[in-house]
């Protein structure tokens, strides 16, 4: 076990991705993100990390150098968010239907229009269908943790996807937090070497990322989606073993896919993804509401199963998140649903959107947000999936100029 | 200065590296070229390529034409691909994972058509050429997109109709002149360029040779007309190839370190209506005056490249 340092969030993932010693990382700066790539080029520079540096043009080739090198058989790194991340979107979804691991740190932040550079989950949700395995994590720590746990998964050779560790831009980039970053000697032991089901290799030639026909390319398809729930028993096995090695857990009853804080019979819960569970945690320590947190640490593969044993028994439960899908309701309240349909209990649901873009989610809210969700139970209709979305800060003055007034 | 090959000359191909049976086009010029390419780079090649008609009709799974390692990702993104392979290869010698094969003994090669080179893949081509990567990129240029059914690109040549530059009562076909791209590729400091045509092939494959001589990135581009999209009759595509060079229009030498070395000098360089006439998408220009009027262009452009090539014998 590693000492516990001060270190800013970005520079403390860039430890972690030298510790799990990728053979080709790909840079491009966007903030919040930079920080990660510049903290490797210096290590680099330093002569503190033996891989393959490039500095390419944009992230659409940096997307496109770590695919090309998973497919040669490297381990491979890189770092983005935003218009970034929208950047690589055309290259990571194939990585997905040619089953190569490209392990990424994703600094969320907000999509244009207007520009904003602060933090919420939209980039995330806008690669939601490529065949990523997606994590969310809570704190610095647990950003770094999720590295190794990332790479154990993606390159699992039963698995072979590509994964996204996500970490809210800003909140958890530019923060400093005491971390403990495992070093070389103890990761290597966790993380086995990358075996690749097949490479480039010149001497044994393969054909790869050919035209699937319409005979063939459902198979593709589905074999992404198998691989992606048989996932969910790698994640819980890499999960456990990280906590056998390095004593942190991170909700090994819930199979490493979602964490819960407050009383497990709880009657209300919010369910919420990274950061803002550090406030909801906090705000629901001495609430007098019985009330729980359910986080989510992962949203591909979704936790429909541990969401359902988590929510069973509470009597309406609302979800908070970052993001929207315009024309209907934010994707993790819709998903979340989703999962409940015939479940044996169901709770009533609420969505909030909240948090867009660096708007500051204070304790004032998350308090209102319990209290209307303690009236959502005292009404007493618990089937019911509530279709009205809320905005709670949205600011009405401020939409007087909105360009399509009704 | 070299002087025209000899027609006779008898060709070989190892037809275990592009092997037949791929659902090219009968006369199918880029699909010679990937022929002579793979001959000329051996076995010991890994290829990255971009999306367009040589990569659909070389890979419909589970069949494949390609006996050396080869992956396509995306349209524009080849060079970039390319780049991760060649730089994962280099990790690989410095991690000694003995499984893999040595850096060196790897050729690296892009193959894509022009519209993935001049235009949506420019990106990825500059990166990968400023970070000065080992790979040799190579262009097949049949002028036009052709696997979405022949829209212009910008390597069409002034005046080609393309389904996207149609001639018509208010157009003469595409109204911009083809992009210089080898003098891009020279301006980024490629080591080795050099132009090409299907027409004379024992060159292309010289020039493939001594491209992979180089360290660093180098580029050839390779004109290979396309019977569907340019309207010759399959037999032809030869001959058409060989009539863009022997009227200066596609004239073919070699950069090296940004100096010109070689021109292959035309004896009696032959008049550009010659070459337009030979095919359909020139049809309409001989149908007008303001038509003829581009012919006089493209002819008084290839006088001045001549001139500055130094291309009459
Ligand atoms: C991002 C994107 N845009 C458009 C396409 C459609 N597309 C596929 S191949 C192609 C044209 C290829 O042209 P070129 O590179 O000249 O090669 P050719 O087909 O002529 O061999 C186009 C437009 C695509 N696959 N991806
Ligand atoms: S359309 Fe042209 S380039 Fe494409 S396969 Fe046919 S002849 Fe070849």
């Amino acid at each position: 076990m590693g000492d516990r340092t001060m270190l800013k969030g970005d520079q403390a993932v860039a430890a972690g991705v030298r510790s799990a010693q990728p053979d080709v990382v790909s840079a491009y700066p966007i903030t919040p993100q930079t920080g990660i790539v510049e903290t490797l080029s210096k290590m680099h520079a330093d002569g503190q990390l033996d891989g393959e540096f490039l500095k390419v043009d944009s992230e659409f080739n940096a997307a496109s150098s770590c695919i090309g090198a998973s497919a040669a058989g490297a381990r491979v790194f890189s770092a983005t968010c935003s218009q970034g991340l929208k950047l690589m979107s055309e290259p990571l979804f194939t990585a997905a239907g040619m089953r190569l691991p490209v392990v990424m740190a994703v600094a969320n932040r907000s999509l244009s229009a207007p520009i904003s550079i602060w933090n919420d989950h939209t980039d995330a949700f806008a690669e939601r269908d490529g065949g990523m395995i997606q994590f969310f994590a809570k704190d610095v720590q647990e950003a770094v943790d999720t590295v190794f746990v990332a790479y154990r998964v993606a390159e699992d050779p039963t698995i072979s996807l590509p994964a996204l560790v996500n970490l809210d831009g800003f909140i958890l980039t530019h923060v400093k937090e005491p971390v403990d970053v495992p070093d070389e000697a103890a990761v290597s032991a966790y993380l086995p070497d990358r075996e690749p089901f097949a490479t480039l290799d010149p001497s044994d030639p393969t054909t790869m990322g050919g035209v699937g026909r319409p005979e063939h390319w459902t198979e593709a398809r589905y074999a992404i989606q198998e691989a992606m729930l048989r996932s969910r028993e790698v994640i819980a096995d890499a999960t456990e073993a990280f906590g056998d090695q390095f004593g942190r857990e991170y909700g090994l009853e819930y199979d490493g896919m979602l964490e819960t804080i407050g009383p497990a019979d709880a009657d209300l819960a919010l369910v919420c993804l990274g950061s803002l569970s550090g406030t909801v945690e906090h705000v629901i320590a001495d609430h007098p509401a019985d009330v729980k947190l359910v986080r989510p640490r992962v949203i591909r593969p979704f936790p429909a199963e541990q969401l359902r044993d988590a929510l069973a028994g509470v009597e309406a439960v609302s979800v908070m998140q970052k993001e929207n899908s315009p024309g209907y309701q934010g994707s993790l309240a819709s998903e979340l649903k989703s999962a409940l349909y015939g479940a044996d209990t169901q709770p009533a649901v609420r969505s909030y959107v909240l948090g867009l873009a660096g708007r500051d989610v204070s304790h004032d809210d998350v308090e209102a947000v319990i209290e209307e969700t303690a009236d959502a139970a005292d009404e007493g209709h618990p089937r019911r999936f509530l279709a009205e979305e809320r905005w709670p800060q949205l600011k009405g003055d401020l939409l007087e100029m909105e360009v399509t007034q009704a | 200065m070299s002087s025209p090959p000899d027609p006779d000359a008898v060709l070989s191909y190892d037809d275990t590296l592009f092997t037949p049976g791929h659902r090219a086009c009968a006369g199918c010029a880029p699909a010679l070229a990937m022929r002579h390419l793979t001959e000329a780079t051996g076995e010991h090649t890994v290829i990255s390529m971009a999306t367009g008609c040589m990569e659909v009709i070389s890979s419909p799974f589970p069949e494949s034409s390609w006996g050396v390692s080869w992956i396509h990702d995306v349209f524009a993104n080849a060079a970039g691909v390319a780049s991760g392979i060649e730089a994962a290869y280099r990790a690989f010698d410095r991690t000694a994972a003995e499984e893999f094969t040595d850096h060196d003994d790897v050729n690296f090669v892009v193959v894509a058509g022009d519209g993935a080179t001049f235009d949506i893949g420019i990106r990825s081509l500059s990166g990968m050429m400023d970070r000065g990567h080992d790979i040799l990129y190579v262009c097949y240029d049949n002028e036009a997109y052709m696997n979405t059914g022949i829209q212009r690109s910008s390597a069409t040549p002034l005046g080609a109709s393309t389904s996207t530059s149609p001639p018509g009562a208010e157009s003469l076909g595409d109204d911009t002149s083809k992009k210089d791209m080898p003098a891009i590729a020279a301006a980024h400091g490629c080591s080795y360029v050099a132009s090409a045509s299907i027409g004379y092939p024992q060159d292309f494959k010289q020039k493939i040779e001594r491209a992979l001589e180089h360290d660093g990135p180098k580029y050839v581009q390779v004109q290979a007309p396309c019977m569907l999209g340019w309207e010759f009759d399959p037999a032809e595509a030869i001959t058409v190839a060989q009539l863009a060079v022997e009227t200066g229009l596609q004239p073919l030498f070699e950069v090296v370190d940004g100096e010109l070395v070689d021109v292959m000098r035309i004896r009696d360089r032959k008049p550009v209506r010659e070459y337009l006439d030979c095919q359909g998408r020139f049809d309409h220009l001989f149908e007008s005056g303001e038509g003829e009027e581009v012919i006089e262009q493209l002819q008084e452009f290839v006088d001045d490249r001549a001139d500055e090539l130094g291309l009459d014998a």
